[in-house]
């Protein structure tokens, strides 16, 4: 039985990634024998998948700095509903695997996409845009680590103007950064094996992260003839939009494709371009903001809390905060430095009540998290600046009385 | 037309069957005759059909709600084998 939730879904993503979403789709069964799919067959959608023909931009730093960045775009051939299978643990040292099946059976959405892309590099940013999206629509938290998002990248190489070369398939891809080490390595690995007279085989290889390279997976042998059949226990999947809407079906059983496209929440590159417009920040500034989890809604939180111009703040979150965050390894939300805190004390150096070297040192005290404002933490270290202006005559003429390396000193600070 | 030798041997391994002797191996050729007849019929500008209810039969929709589990340990008794709530198979 299909789960709605599955076909809504599946649509969204279609939609966000410009697909055309086909009314009517077919399900088929793929035959082949393996210990984490018991039945013997996993449904799928060969012959008609329900969305076709789409496509992903994607954005790319040149140079590795972030001041110049080019967008690019890959196409998406199809998105099919399937199934999933179990989970196999293979225990070489037993001769054994071990199967789960808790996950069989629970619906899977496969994208499929075109040859576009030809690095490590553009593959890795690709994929990390669709998991953006992905969490965004709400299809899928789309965590690599954790298997609900999983990329098998097909690799083969080609002497420009000549036809595409034999491709393999490297599976066993857990995390983006592998994605873009498996990809560069399966080039080079076919690069040389062609300049060494080899021919490339059209196999599918393991990535091994530990090693860093790909290896022949053996239970894959030939060319698997996977007998598809109609599945006769799922009729064609039929998609409705506003104008074929039929009017005495059960609400519950209809799905419209205008009313998802009319929801559709804003893509990350839509929120990217309001924050630039909203706030003045550069491009290169919401890319970061959208790729960090919760930071574009804590520096919005900032902005609405102080009197500092957003192109100021962003500094601060970009280079201070984040910066702070890597070193220690949290994420945006286990931030012991809240908005509320940083917000607090922009406002005083905005206000011009501590020095900005000050403000670097306040927020070093705060990130320590122990409760403190950062006013308590100015009066603590007596970072404040002297606004009496007697008070700094006074200082002014005992340091030119005294020696002249003070006085440089004194205006540097 | 004979079914080859490289075809059955294909089917073997694919279906996991067994083509012990030359009689199995007759009945499937007296099969493969029965289902030809279809190319008999002319089906020019004819869309395949895919249930005789046409359509009136809709794909149903379930809701995305958990009706059923709980049942590892019923589900675990059906293995010979098993490891830690894992079902033990041979390895590849």
């Amino acid at each position: 039985v299909l789960n709605r939730r599955c076909v809504e879904a599946a649509v969204m993503t279609g939609l966000a990634l410009n697909c055309h979403i086909n009314k009517k789709s077919l399900f088929d069964r793929k035959h082949y024998f393996y210990a984490d799919m018991p039945a013997g067959y996993q449904i799928t959608q060969q012959r008609v998948p329900i969305a076709v023909n789409g496509s992903l931009s994607y954005s790319l730093c040149i140079d590795n700095k972030m001041n110049q960045m080019v967008t690019k775009t890959v196409r998406i051939k199809q998105i099919q509903l399937e199934q999933d299978s179990g989970k196999s643990l293979h225990d070489d040292t037993r001769s054994q695997t071990l199967v789960d099946l808790n996950r069989a059976g629970v619906g899977l959405m496969e994208l499929v996409m075109e040859p576009d892309m030809c690095c490590g590099e553009e593959a890795a940013a690709a994929v990390r845009e669709l998991q953006l999206i992905l969490q965004t629509l709400g299809s899928s938290q789309a965590v690599m680590a954790e298997g609900q998002l999983r990329v098998d990248a097909n690799v083969s190489v080609h002497h420009p103007g000549e036809p595409y070369g034999v491709r393999t398939e490297v599976k066993n891809i857990n995390s983006i950064r592998f994605l873009a080490k498996a990809v560069d390595y399966e080039i080079q690995r076919q690069i040389q094996e062609i300049g060494n007279g080899g021919t490339i085989l059209n196999e599918t290889r393991a990535f091994d992260s530990k090693l860093g390279c790909t290896v022949p997976m053996r239970d894959k042998e030939g060319k698997q003839d996977y007998r598809f059949m109609p599945e006769p226990n799922l009729p064609p999947l039929i998609l409705y939009d506003a104008k074929s809407l039929p009017a005495n079906m059960n609400h519950q059983q209809v799905i419209n494709i205008d009313w998802i496209h009319e929801r559709l929440p804003d893509l990350p590159s839509v929120i990217r371009e309001k924050l630039v417009e909203q706030y003045g920040i550069l491009p290169e500034h919401s890319f970061t903001l959208l790729n960090e989890d919760g930071l574009a809604e804590f520096f919005e939180s900032v902005v609405k809390q102080t009197q500092m111009k957003p192109k100021k703040v962003i500094g601060w979150i970009l280079n201070d905060l984040l910066s702070y965050l890597k070193q220690h390894s949290l994420t945006v939300k286990e931030s012991p430095v809240t908005s509320f805190l940083l917000a607090d004390l922009l406002n005083l150096l905005e206000k011009k009540e501590i020095s900005s070297t000050a403000a670097k040192r306040v927020l070093a005290e705060l990130w320590k998290g122990e409760g403190k404002t950062p006013l308590e933490a100015v009066k603590e270290h007596k970072l404040e600046l002297l606004q009496d202006q007697k008070e700094l005559e006074q200082i002014c003429q005992a340091v030119i009385d005294g020696q002249e390396n003070e006085v440089i000193m004194m205006v540097l600070r | 037309q004979k079914v080859s030798v490289e075809v059955l041997d294909h089917l073997e391994h694919l279906a996991l069957v067994d083509f012990r002797d030359s009689e199995g191996v007759e009945r499937l050729q007296k099969a493969i005759q029965f289902a030809d007849q279809l190319h008999e019929v002319n089906t020019d500008g004819v869309e395949p059909m895919d249930s005789v209810l046409e359509d009136r039969w809709c794909l149903y929709l379930r809701e995305d709600e958990v009706t059923e589990g709980n049942c590892t340990k019923e589900l675990l008794e059906n293995a010979r084998e098993t490891v830690e709530e894992y079902f033990v198979a041979p390895p590849g």
